[in-house]
């Protein structure tokens, strides 16, 4: 059976260091992973789904540090032309986990289009991207260490289950939130 | 050029160093010279809600950013000026080549050129008109120092006649 999403969020927690910025999708992945751990480094997206993606390349054009974006297969659908601007910048320390339940968890897993049809790291790769699907939560965290490790740009499909981890809503305001990020990524 | 280079040079002195945008005729003059700047990232969107994405990005990364587009783009953009710009307070400059008024030949630009302001309204988004390279140039400068001080996107509407001025040379 595939892995829970916060078990996949607290894999890329617990790989890594102070330096990496996280962005992560709106809903239940922004909660997760500030139940699992909140960091100055952590860019919780509140509203704006199917921005993620392109919120994290924004960053990564620009920081020196790696990026990491956590985005669902709900939100990567609604923004395809994301992945295909990926695909034409490759920049090299920008790490694209699309966590894939097949469902839109936040609001009550209806399923998406991945649950039949559309495979996520055939359209990445079309893109031009370096795109890998993992099954396991073995397998994510071995292909989330290579990608952490290597100098190029990486998307990672990380197959889960439809299920929401119990936690509270994030209480910081927006605004709050955004300058603690960007004092926090200043200092790099 | 004329038009187009007003826009350019006014943007340069501004200090806009990330530019997304989404084609249009009337800014195709713009975006070569944009292209051409090694000082500025220029970075071609798929869809005008992408660039507002990425540029958001860029913000909170320290880049000055403009959107340049139509202004169909605004209407495929309302939510993200909600519920990121909006919410998180971030500025842009929105450059945009305002289709469907005047000399406007397709049909289906006009309900979009017609609610345009009434749309930019809604979203609270100051909006400016310049009508010569004159006044863009000043506009301009004067925009992209606003932004930040209400933390939200400023708009500057150019309509068919502006780009006239590209004509004369």
């Amino acid at each position: 059976m595939y892995p829970k999403r916060i078990e996949v969020i607290k894999k890329i927690v617990e790989n890594v260091g102070d330096k990496e910025i996280i962005v992560s999708n709106i809903g239940f992945p922004s909660k997760e992973l500030y139940f699992v751990k909140d960091r100055e480094r952590n860019f919780y997206m509140l509203g704006s789904m199917g921005l993620a993606s392109s919120i994290g390349l924004g960053l990564a054009l620009n920081c020196e540090d790696k990026v990491i974006a956590i985005d669902g297969d709900g939100s990567i659908l609604m923004n395809l032309g994301s992945l295909s601007t990926i695909g034409y910048l490759n920049p090299k320390n920008y790490i694209l986990v699309i966590i894939d339940n097949s469902a839109y968890g936040s609001t009550g897993n209806q399923k998406t289009h991945t649950k039949r049809n559309t495979n996520l790291e055939e359209v990445a790769k079309g893109c031009g991207l370096d795109a890998v699907t993992t099954k396991s939560l073995e397998e994510f965290e071995k292909e989330f260490k290579k990608a952490l490790n290597e100098n190029k740009c990486k998307v990672i499909i990380a197959k889960t289950i439809p299920y929401n981890e119990k936690c509270p809503n994030i209480e910081i305001p927006p605004v709050v939130l955004k300058y603690r990020f960007m004092e926090a990524i200043k200092r790099s | 050029m004329k038009g187009s280079l007003a826009i350019y040079n006014a943007l340069k002195e501004s200090n806009i160093d990330f530019i997304c945008s989404v084609p249009c005729a009337n800014l195709k003059n713009l975006i070569k010279l944009i292209e051409n700047d090694k000082d500025i990232t220029y970075i071609p969107a798929t869809r005008e809600e992408e660039a507002f994405g990425i540029c958001a990005g860029a913000y909170l990364a320290g880049k000055k950013t403009a959107i340049l587009m139509q202004n169909s783009g605004i209407g495929n953009s309302i939510n993200a000026i909600a519920s990121l710009y909006k919410t998180f307070q971030i500025p842009t400059l929105l450059i945009i080549s305002h289709r469907g008024d005047l000399k406007e030949q397709i049909p289906a630009q006009i309900p979009m050129g017609r609610w345009i302001e009434k749309l930019l309204d809604v979203c609270e988004i100051p909006t400016y008109k310049p009508k010569t390279p004159e006044e863009a140039c000043k506009l301009i400068k004067y925009a992209s120092s606003y932004m930040f001080k209400i933390s939200y996107p400023v708009a500057l509407l150019f309509d068919a006649l502006y780009w006239e001025y590209d004509l004369e040379e």
